[in-house]
């Protein structure tokens, strides 16, 4: 075993379920001469560690990072595409784009992902009702398959391992360079309008209504609140500002960017965590509190309207040692009354945290593992030592797959084999596929193993 | 593999047909989890405690395991990985009681005890500490007792064993540091079992299912040793330093 590999305990950003693996780092021509070595235990992929369970851990078999700089980056103005290093992080590619008046196509609730993660996770965020998940918007990518050939593929060149890496979890082999499609910005600020809604009916009817004419959409909701106020919470909409949108002082400088972190959590937190139902009330309370009822137009910078945690290093320890889940569903539009009864049980359950998210996603891809599919997705953080957080998940995923509705892959750490196998109806095209180009097996994580992807 | 809250995928039960090593493994069976195998002597004695744990999506087996017959070990668990994959969740719980008055007439009796009991107990752990360091991950379960915290005259052949026991598996837990396995050594008191049958219980007797409750809440919380019930923790806390003349004359069963 090459001696730079060092034996780590791995987690996931909720930091359950550790196990021990080989890590390395390499670059993407020292990955081929590393796929050719035996493992014993196969190899995975891991970027920046942000999925929130097991899926960039590999038990007892080997890990690498692939190296990513940001001196690969190379934009094409013409097309409106940029070429990157799949180790390179959203975060390195913003500081380079937004000067030059470009944004990526998609960014998740934080920047410190790899392309390789959002490509593996096919990632979405606010805008995906309108414009997609992360896969739609790549036009090609290399992929380093078990086999060790680097293989170029885009949906019209080998369109099979192109669609079955976007989402596969890595599953599939290393991506090492992808290109996909920008955004053009006059600005590096958004213009968001506020909503504060009273209640669940109100915050669905609100999002119902006129979603589609907004780039970036999502809602906050409060899972603690009962009675008069169930479901009530704060929808943001926006879209990157114009020019003429700014002050004199913000258009002397319309694409300056310098995102900043505040502190970071240390990790000392007590073994129970600080999120409780009664911290959670009274964040609630001040969360909601602090929005206006009906606001157009506030101007916010990209970090603070898209990445407002990531001003908080290691904000996970806030859970404790026992870490936390991040569970995350989608159930298709019709079925609100389904919705519903599954916020109602997470209410009762007293086990939310104050971060949850409601968002409504457009379109899927041809991605056979992508999660999103038009509908709803509610996404709701909650500590993993909790008693009763099983029962609780159990019962949710069977609501969710009566809903029609499936979880995502990038955040599971809790669902079952065969609640994925239920929500994935193409899961067995595309093991078949997966399994022409990797037919030993080599690339493999405890998410496969725990969830039977392979 | 487990998942976020520690319920095991693939489940073994050493001494499978154990009151309180089934009650372990029903308490911590989930939807996640696929299979449990019941090891012990003879399996055919393990039909109907294979049948209590059956449930759809599970797949439960009685296997044929002789844990004195240490060179079987190896082959043993090759054999069990190779048909269902990594072990999650290995819980040790076989051992016997013993006869106390009965060692004083047959020393041999006493030695084949504390070979089945400690002996064959460590070269067991040793095989699982060694396939859960190669996997990067696992559980392992010990099933000692609060006998081996102060050992009395009246089973101190028994109670040397599960001390030996009990010391062995904190280091062994220790030495897995870092391999992304897991040790947790159980202190159950006088538990109501096929094992206690007859005998006279002991104070703050016990249930099988409260030793599995409490295995069940230390693995969520991380813990190293856990008592059941949790109260014998600070009982042996001040009966660890009775004086001998008292400690000899106590009425501990």
């Amino acid at each position: 075993m090459d001696p730079d590999y060092r034996r780590q305990i791995l987690t996931g950003w909720g930091l359950t379920s550790p196990s021990a693996a080989l890590v390395g780092d390499v670059s993407p021509a020292e990955l081929v001469e590393r796929l050719k070595e035996p493992t014993g235990r196969g190899v995975i992929a891991r970027g920046l560690g942000r999925s929130y369970g097991d899926a960039a851990q590999n038990a007892g078999g080997v890990v690498l990072r692939i190296k990513g700089s940001p001196s690969e980056i190379v934009i094409d103005s013409d097309s409106g595409t940029v070429t990157v290093g799949a180790g390179v992080s959203l975060d390195e590619l913003m500081k380079f784009l937004v000067p030059r008046g470009w944004f990526v196509p998609v960014t998740p609730g934080t920047r410190f992902v790899t392309v390789g993660g959002a490509i593996a996770s096919d990632i979405h965020g606010k805008n995906h009702h309108v414009e997609g998940s992360f896969g739609s918007h790549v036009r090609r990518m290399r992929v380093v398959v078990a086999s060790g050939d680097l293989i170029e593929c885009s949906p019209s060149e080998n369109s099979d391992l192109f669609w079955t890496t976007i989402g596969g979890m890595g599953l599939t082999g290393f991506v090492v360079e992808a290109t996909f499609a920008l955004i053009a910005i006059e600005t590096s600020r958004c213009l968001v309008d506020t909503v504060r809604c009273r209640d669940f009916d109100e915050l669905i009817g609100e999002m119902s209504v006129g979603d589609d004419d907004v780039r970036y959409s999502v809602a906050w909701v409060d899972l603690v609140a009962t009675g008069r106020h169930f479901g009530r919470g704060v929808l943001w909409r926006g879209d990157h500002a114009k020019l003429s949108d700014l002050d004199a002082e913000d258009a002397s400088d319309p694409l300056s960017y310098a995102p900043r972190r505040l502190g970071s959590i240390p990790p000392v937190v007590p073994g129970v965590g600080l999120v409780g139902r009664a911290t959670t009330r009274v964040f609630n309370e001040i969360w909601l509190r602090k929005e206006p009822m009906r606001r157009a137009g506030s101007v916010k910078s990209i970090p603070s309207y898209f990445h407002p945690l990531d001003s908080i290093s290691s904000w996970n320890r806030l859970y404790g040692r026992s870490g936390f889940v991040q569970y995350q569903f989608v159930v298709p539009f019709g079925v609100e009354d389904r919705l519903r009864a599954i916020v109602e049980r997470i209410v009762a359950s007293g086990l939310a945290s104050p971060l949850v998210v409601l968002k409504r996603f457009g379109s899927a891809n041809e991605a056979p593992l992508s999660f999103p599919m038009p509908g709803w997705t509610l996404t709701v953080d909650m500590p993993a030592g909790a008693e009763g957080l099983s029962n609780l998940a159990r019962s949710l995923d069977d609501a969710v797959l009566e809903a029609g509705g499936r979880h995502y892959l990038a955040k599971d750490a809790l669902t079952s084999a065969s609640v994925v196998r239920a929500g994935y109806p193409r899961l067995d095209e595309w093991r078949s596929i997966r399994d022409r180009w990797d037919p030993d097996r080599l690339f493999v994580s405890d998410l496969a193993r725990r969830l039977q992807l392979i | 593999m487990e998942n976020a809250v520690h319920e095991p995928q693939h489940v073994l039960v050493l001494g499978g047909t154990s009151d309180i090593g089934l009650a372990i493994a029903r308490r911590l069976m989930s939807e996640n989890t696929t299979y449990v195998g019941l090891a012990c002597r003879r399996p055919e004695k393990a039909a109907l405690a294979v049948e209590s744990l059956t449930r759809p999506g599970t797949q439960v087996e009685a296997l044929e395991f002789d844990a004195t017959r240490v060179d079987g070990h190896k082959e043993f668990f090759e054999r069990v990985v190779a048909d269902h994959g990594d072990l999650d969740l290995v819980v040790l719980a076989f051992g016997q009681l013993g006869d106390q008055e009965r060692f004083d007439d047959d020393p041999v009796s006493a030695a084949a005890l504390v070979d089945v009991n400690f002996g064959s107990a460590v070269a067991v752990a040793l095989e699982v500490a060694r396939r859960f360091r190669e996997q990067g991950h696992g559980t392992l379960v010990v099933l000692s007792s609060v006998a081996g915290e102060r050992v009395r005259k009246a089973n101190f052949v028994y109670g040397s064993s599960k001390a030996g026991l009990d010391a062995f598996a904190q280091g062994l837990g220790d030495s897995l540091e870092g391999s992304g396995a897991r040790v947790l050594v159980v202190r159950p008191g006088f538990v109501h079992s096929a094992m206690t049958a007859g005998l006279k219980p002991a104070p703050f007797a016990t249930t099988p299912d409260v030793v599995a409750d409490a295995v069940a809440s230390s693995l969520r919380t991380g813990r190293r040793i856990v008592w059941a019930p949790g109260i014998l923790r600070w009982i042996f806390m001040v009966l660890r330093h009775v004086p001998h003349p008292i400690w000899r004359r106590l009425p501990l069963g």
